[in-house]
């Protein structure tokens, strides 16, 4: 008998605690189907020399983070101190300058830094589709085989680093 | 008194020239959109179905056609490319999940992971059903008749006896 005035209650916390982590989940943030698949091949002009080539096998031999970022994109400008701190940190980071003009990508560079070892020029966002890249930024973590072994959609934060990015660099750099 | 109209202009300039310049410096630079032609009638009904039945990832309530977003007129135009390639439906449907997930289709496809999706409602309407079903069996049993033992039927009796009045 007591059970039966009992039940109503806990249902009731049982239905707050879903709708409590309910809030507390990103929406947004879809799990990419492209996390343990190899990452696409690209070819593309190099932003700060469009004579020079930047391909997907430019980052193979070891892991790398794949950065897919725009002048345009104020998260990007928010996270861009985070990548040159995991260059820092001895993580080679390789850019995607993704639906950009090559004049105000190079302008963004030259005021927040470059901490890209080299960046893709990818105008027209057909490379994007490819890496299925819908909210900027987005930041892959290539192996040195280039498969994607982890991606994150928007800015980097410094627990994500420290939780995520690092310790997986780290097993990574330690797989042959 | 002189009309002060043109005391007005400066500000009106601003309020005009402000959308534009807000314009053009946000947004990312979408390739100048040409209108998109197709080599027959079938290709044009196939690109306006599955521009219908893919969602677009960066405004997630909207499907493909219905969107502004600089991603879902490249993704348009993608389809576009793919159907007067020759491709199939299925094929373009798996070319857009194998980059952004079933989150693309409006349609979710029945799989193990979606079989709460699909059956959750119907499970739940049926344990509902259940409950209600339980209940109602348990009150019928509730409301039958039980006889009234010797004691009550002497008091009713009584009861009635007085009500009626000997002294009438």
């Amino acid at each position: 008998m007591k059970l039966r005035f009992l039940l109503p209650l806990l249902a009731f916390f049982a239905l707050v605690g879903l709708l409590f982590v309910g809030l507390s989940l990103d929406p947004r943030a879809l799990p990419s189907p492209l996390v343990g698949k190899e990452a696409p091949d690209f070819d593309l002009p190099e932003l700060h020399n469009p004579e020079v080539r930047f391909a997907r096998d430019d980052m193979l031999g070891k892991p790398a983070l794949f950065n897919v970022w725009a002048s345009w994109c104020v998260t990007c400008r928010h996270e861009h101190p985070m990548l040159a701190e995991l260059r820092r940190a001895g993580v080679p980071v390789y850019g995607l300058n993704y639906k950009d003009t090559r004049s105000d990508a190079l302008r963004f560079l030259a005021r927040y830094g470059d901490p890209y070892s080299a960046i893709g020029f990818d105008e027209s966002g057909m490379v994007g589709i490819d890496y299925g890249v819908y909210a900027t930024p987005e930041t892959f973590l290539i192996d040195r085989n280039g498969m994607i072994r982890f991606k994150h959609i928007g800015m980097i934060t410094p627990e994500i680093i420290e939780t995520r990015i690092l310790p997986l660099y780290r097993q990574l750099e330690a797989e042959t | 008194m002189r009309p002060l109209h043109f005391l007005y202009a400066p500000f009106l300039l601003a309020a005009l020239g402000l959308p534009l310049a807000a314009a053009a410096q946000s947004g990312p630079t979408a390739p100048p959109s040409e209108p998109m032609t197709f080599e027959s009638a079938e290709h044009e009904e196939r690109y306006q179905r599955l521009i219908r039945e893919l969602r677009c990832t960066v405004c997630q309530n909207q499907n493909l056609i219905e969107s502004n977003a600089p991603l879902a007129n490249d993704l348009r135009r993608q389809i576009a490319v793919m159907v007067n390639d020759g491709s199939e439906t299925n094929e373009i449907i798996d070319f857009m999940v194998a980059r952004y997930g079933d989150f693309v289709l409006f349609r979710p496809p029945m799989k193990s992971t979606t079989y709460l999706l699909w059956f959750g409602p119907g499970a739940m309407l049926l344990i509902g059903l259940g409950v209600l079903g339980t209940i109602l069996w348990r009150r019928r049993t509730q409301v039958g008749s039980t006889p009234l033992s010797g004691e009550e039927e002497e008091r009713l009796r009584r009861i009635l006896g007085e009500g009626g009045g000997d002294k009438a």
